[in-house]
């Protein structure tokens, strides 16, 4: 593959990590977005032949995840006054970060057992998006508050698109399309979701979620 | 003969230097911000004040007080003298040399730190617990880095880890060492007390780590604990200047200015890093380190895959 | 003839207690009498190894025994003599210790049976290491192990101290179980009771894995490998203080050399053992500190880095039979060799520890840390003592420590280098693990140093204190001096640990390389003198400057504070903290504090604790749930003689059904 793969992969790898130890949500929300707009310039290299409609792909990725995304998180930010500090509600941030990097160990270990296609075999690719997927996991898991579950959310399909690279050739438009809209409505839903819960409970956090059961 | 050379110009260097690398920082942190600031060789004229000044003992402390500043200079002029400069092998080299350059920095830290404790008062208490955790987990990143060094250059030797052979491996697995140069960088910043793991020009007892377990020495022992300082930190610089810059020219006349403008270079760097962060919550700086640590096992595990 | 010497001084040892036993309670000459057999029996035993290492010839001593399978043989080789020395070494300077720490006529009515079982302790050890024959291996084990328990049981006029004798009568009764089941496993596969290699092929699938968990956990035990542990902080911290040492410095190694010996006998054994050895070396020496940390009792301290540093020697141990499992010389001369010598380090600086633990306890008559400081003025003999053994426990050159985690740091390194993929590459993940492991401990030493000696006394024991008499004094400066010179000077030790290297693995006598060619031992040399020299000459530049210039006396700044006060210092707790907390998910620590304070609150108090979390949370209730659940066969003690003869008369019936 490209030699400039690997790096890019290592950077996107270490926002995982920058992700989960920094204490400010908005600098979550930059490495998210970071990721992102590092995803779209990857497929700009793993695509077999480059045309306007990689291009304009391309764009509309890096367009979405880096730029109108984020802005939209930022703006719900203030106007649900949220209170711009990552507060770790289960574990601590050197326990988000240890299990990380357990968990992106495994994932490199686990990645040369799995039943890859020859081309496949030694990338970085796969461990990358198995790790990333499983960062997103942690996210959701141990942050209570719904903005960072959105993050999460995101983290996750960061590393969903990931493994989707290496189909590119096998199914290039429905992959990158389908891709796309899931994120769409996922982020519509929650950002509805999270306007909804602060009108009603003054705050943002998922634990008040359980006094709806019935 | 080319050795002896080589030699003598490393300990001038190396006993030479370290002030002006202080100079420089507060030089560059004074232009950030608009200042004239105090000369560059500032450092140079304060060493000679404090070792013409008289002393001030508390009643409290013992001769372990006395030896704390002892043996952190000691301990950082051997250290130096291990760390190979411009190319060349150092003064000191042997298989596992590196080991004993950690343990030694650790010997000068154990004793700084019951130094602090001699005193009998809770903030060089305070400054001497934080200084030692923050130094169990800057150690691991230190091993983890040399671990990579070890597997790419098959030796066990510093000269050899950070000698000529390192610039071809920059080509082949430079994601490996771009990561280790990061982790080192930020254990230099950890291990010499700059921002963002402890302000070295506050003034609140509270918020110092490095400042106060210092405290209460004064005159030629507070000299000794300053050009030890510096010491370490051209010990640190110099690890990473070999690790950034390993190509070396072939003729010695090249190779030292071309170490002594990293290790400027170095300085400038860290007077920027200063300049423009704030210091760290003291809670959120174990997790800068375990973020070091990461970054070199990152490192390694890609080497091994 | 070593080997009669080293018979000789057992005896000897062993029978040192009876004369104190013969002349009475408040006796004088009994102690004597006792201190100088005991001495006798400890130098004649180490004349016998040094006769062995001199002439490097081993006869068997072979007697006739009169038990089924057992036959009196003994025999010292390379790896018996390098575990006999610390047990002659520790016992003699121990019973020098004990002539002013445990006098006769302050503790009349245990002082005759700390003697007595001291003696038969030495003994036990001393025979277990050179036993040939597993039966006779198990004789000196159990005489060993129930010595321990009246040793550690010495005041049981104490709770405390009866509950610690039990917890560790049922350690040490489990590990001799599985000993038992391990030699009935070697005689079914070796045919008779001789200790000796075992061929691969005479081995049943099963048999080699079974040998190799049952002494695990059997020696484990022993050892104090996490989470095998339970017994030791409560144990060397009830215990008289050159008990203690004599425990931490000595016991525990008897179960790694029933490890080391073990694992010798199969000469290819699965790589799965060696990692597995390895990654609990790592867990016990990271666990081990990190509890220690959270200790104030300054012999539990103690004790929880004797688990650090066991496993600092298993984790050589572990990568010497990763070594043997790929046949890489280098890999087993160094782990085992750092193994070894760090079994010879730690029984020096761990008992140079103890005995100097126990001389503050003497003079302040409290082992909470938070109740002393301030000795360093009062005592600084002891003083002087302890910061040797802390620099040297934390592996700092110039000292001892240094070189054995060197030899080990050397042998991790080298799994890199043309090894295979990962497993082998996995293994120098140890290396930046035994570096925190390092870090650790001098956070934990720096804390207890500077809270027992430096700074203020803070509380009036501690400030009444007084320095050791000479016969405690003598004792320390004898293991300072071994310290600084195994630290200065490890090439005379290279060949004593070659010859057991030899032994473990006989095939490298000839072709492996030699540990000096493998470590730069020279150069360990030649900067320990560098540093040593160049320590002295700063400090006479600095004196030269004091002396010049004038030099005031004052009070430490306090922030403005004009009347600072001991208890403003910072307490070993408050030093703690911080790391207490990044290990709270495994140390669990418990505070007592205030709760719902009135706007005036009266006088109230503060406590932490860091309980030992195996015991706990893991031990205790399976103890306590089994009993609850073995409480229902209470249904079948009646206590009516009639129903007793009808359980007789079922047994009966049974045994005649059952073929």
């Amino acid at each position: 593959m490209v030699p400039l793969l690997d790096p890019l992969l290592i950077v996107a790898l270490t926002l995982n990590f920058v992700a989960l130890g920094v204490s400010r949500i908005r600098g979550v929300i930059n490495a998210v977005a970071l990721q992102g707009v590092l995803l779209g310039i990857l497929a700009l290299f793993v695509h077999p032949a480059i045309g306007t409609r990689v291009i304009l792909l391309v764009a509309v990725t890096v367009g979405l995840k880096g730029f109108v995304i984020p802005r939209y998180l930022v703006h719900a930010l203030r106007e649900a006054n949220i209170q711009d500090e990552v507060k770790p509600g289960v574990g601590s941030f050197m326990g988000s970060l240890s299990l990380g990097a357990v968990g992106t160990g495994l994932a490199m270990v686990f990645s040369d057992t799995l039943p890859l296609a020859e081309q496949h075999k030694h990338l970085l690719l796969v461990p990358a998006s198995l790790a990333t997927v499983w960062t997103g996991f942690l996210m959701l898991t141990t942050r209570k508050r719904a903005i960072m579950q959105v993050l999460g959310y995101l983290l996750l399909e960061n590393g969903i698109f990931m493994f989707g690279l290496l189909l590119l050739e096998a199914t290039p438009f429905l992959v990158e399309v389908g891709i796309l809209l899931d994120l769409f409505t996922g982020v519509f839903v929650m950002a509805i979701i999270i306007h909804h819960i602060s009108r009603e409970f003054a705050s943002t956090s998922t634990e008040h979620l359980t006094e709806l059961k019935g | 003969m080319e050795t002896i050379f080589h030699d003598a110009v490393h300990i001038l260097l190396a006993l030479g230097l370290p002030p002006l690398l202080l100079g420089l920082i507060a030089k560059t942190k004074a232009l950030f911000a608009g200042r004239v600031g105090p000369p560059v060789l500032q450092p140079y004229y304060d060493l000679i004040k404090l070792f013409q000044k008289g002393s001030v003992f508390s009643t409290t402390t013992t001769w372990v007080f006395r030896a704390g500043p002892v043996v952190g200079l000691v301990t950082a002029v051997i250290a130096v003298l291990m760390i190979p400069l411009a190319g060349a092998t150092a003064p000191l080299s042997f298989t596992g040399d590196f080991v004993l350059l950690a343990y030694l920095l650790g010997l000068g830290r154990f004793f700084t730190a019951s130094a602090a404790l001699d005193t009998g008062s809770p903030f060089e208490g305070m400054g001497a617990a934080r200084e030692v955790t923050f130094a169990c987990l800057a150690e691991p990143a230190f091993f983890l880095g040399m671990l990579v060094l070890a597997k790419l250059s098959g030796s066990l030797q510093l000269a050899d880890m950070l000698g000529s052979s390192l610039a071809s491996h920059w080509t082949a697995d430079g994601e490996s060492l771009v990561l280790v140069l990061l982790s080192w960088f930020i254990i230099l910043l950890a291990e010499n007390s700059r921002i963002p793991f402890d302000d070295p020009n506050t003034h609140l007892e509270l918020t110092m780590i490095h400042e106060v377990m210092v405290l209460d020495h004064g005159g030629p022992a507070f000299g000794m604990i300053l050009y030890g300082a510096a010491l370490k930190l051209f010990v640190f610089g110099a690890l990473v200047v070999r690790l950034a810059f390993p190509r070396t020219g072939g003729s010695p006349w090249l190779d030292w200015p071309i170490f002594v403008g990293g290790m400027l270079v170095v300085a400038v760097a860290i007077g920027v890093v200063e300049s423009i962060m704030a210091r760290l919550r003291m809670t959120h700086v174990p997790v800068l380190l375990v973020a070091a640590c990461l970054l070199s096992g990152f490192g390694i595990i890609l080497l091994v895959r | 003839m070593s080997e009669s010497l080293v018979l000789l001084g057992i005896i000897i040892a062993a029978s040192s207690g009876v004369p104190g036993l013969l002349l009475g309670r408040t006796s004088i000459s009994g102690q004597w009498v006792t201190t100088f057999l005991a001495v006798l029996g400890a130098a004649l035993g180490l004349g016998g190894v040094v006769w062995f290492w001199a002439t490097g010839e081993s006869h068997p001593v072979v007697l006739q025994w009169s038990l089924p399978g057992a036959e009196f043989r003994v025999a010292i080789d390379g790896l018996s003599a390098i575990f006999l020395v610390p047990v002659f070494l520790i016992s003699l300077l121990g019973n020098i210790y004990g002539l002013g720490y445990w006098k006769q006529t302050e503790h009349p009515q245990n002082g005759r049976k700390l003697r007595l079982f001291y003696g038969t302790m030495t003994a036990g050890m001393a025979l277990l290491v050179i036993a040939q024959n597993s039966i006779l291996f198990l004789f000196g084990w159990e005489i060993m192990a129930l010595s321990a328990f009246f040793l550690v049981t010495t005041e049981d006029n104490e709770k405390e101290v009866r509950e610690t004798g039990w917890i560790y009568l049922v350690a040490t009764h489990v590990a001799t179980l599985c000993l038992f089941a391990l030699f009935a496993v070697l005689h079914a596969a070796n045919g008779s009771f001789t200790l000796g290699p075992l061929k691969p092929e005479t081995l049943r699938p099963g048999a080699a894995t079974a040998i190799f968990v049952l002494a695990l956990v059997g020696f484990g035990l022993k050892a104090g490998i996490m989470p095998l542990h339970i017994w030791l902080p409560s144990a060397h911290a009830m215990a008289p203080s050159h008990v203690s040492a004599m425990m931490s410095g000595v016991l525990i190694k008897m179960g790694i050399y029933g490890l080391v010996r073990i694992t010798s006998f199969l000469p290819h054994p699965p790589r799965e053992w060696g990692i597995l050895l390895l990654g609990l070396g790592v867990a016990s020496g990271v666990l081990g500190v990190a509890f220690a940390i959270g200790q104030h009792d300054l012999k539990r301290l103690l004790a929880y880095h004797s688990i650090e540093n066991i496993g600092i020697i298993v984790m050589g141990l572990g990568l010497a039979l990763i070594g043997r499992s790929l046949d890489r010389a280098d890999w087993i001369i160094l782990g085992l060799g750092g193994a070894l010598l760090h079994v010879w380090n730690h029984a020096l600086f761990k008992a140079l520890l103890f005995l100097c633990a126990g001389s503050v306890i003497h003079a302040a008559h409290t082992r909470e840390i938070d109740r002393l400081g301030g000795l360093a003025k009062v005592m600084p003999r002891t003083s002087l003592c302890f910061l040797v053994g802390a620099v040297a426990i934390c592996g700092l050159p110039p000292l001892n420590g240094f070189v054995s985690e060197f030899l080990i740091y050397l042998g991790l390194f080298g799994t890199l280098m043309n090894g295979e993929r990962r497993s082998f590459a996995g293994s120098s993940f140890a290396a930046p693990a035994l570096a925190l492991i390092g870090a650790l401990a001098v956070a934990c030493f720096v804390k207890v140093y500077g809270a027992v000696f430096l700074g203020t006394a803070r509380s009036e024991h501690a400030r009444h204190a007084h320095e050791s008499p000479p016969s405690m004094l003598a004792p320390m400066g004898v293991l300072v001096a071994c310290c600084f010179l195994i630290g200065l000077a490890p090439l005379l030790i290279a060949p004593i640990l070659q010859q057991a290297v030899s032994a473990w693995a006989p095939n490298l006598e000839v072709v492996g390389p030699r540990l000096a060619t493998l470590a730069p031992l020279v150069w360990i040399t030649v900067m320990g003198l560098l540093l040593i020299v160049a320590l002295l000459l700063g400090g006479a530049v600095l004196w030269t400057r004091l002396d010049r210039r004038a030099v005031e006396e004052g009070v430490t700044w306090g922030c403005g504070y004009v009347a600072p006060t001991p208890r403003m210092q910072y307490t070993s707790s408050s030093f703690a903290q911080m790391l207490v907390g990044m290990f709270r998910w495994v140390l669990r620590p418990r505070t007592h504090q205030p709760k719902d304070l009135p706007l005036f609150p009266p006088a109230t108090s503060f406590h932490s604790e860091v309980p030992d979390v195996v015991l706990d949370v893991v031990v205790l209730p399976t103890f306590r749930f089994t009993a609850w659940l073995f409480s229902w066969c209470r249904v079948l003690q009646q206590g009516n003689i009639q129903i007793y003869l009808l359980y007789i008369f079922l047994a009966l019936i049974a045994l005649l059904l059952w073929r």
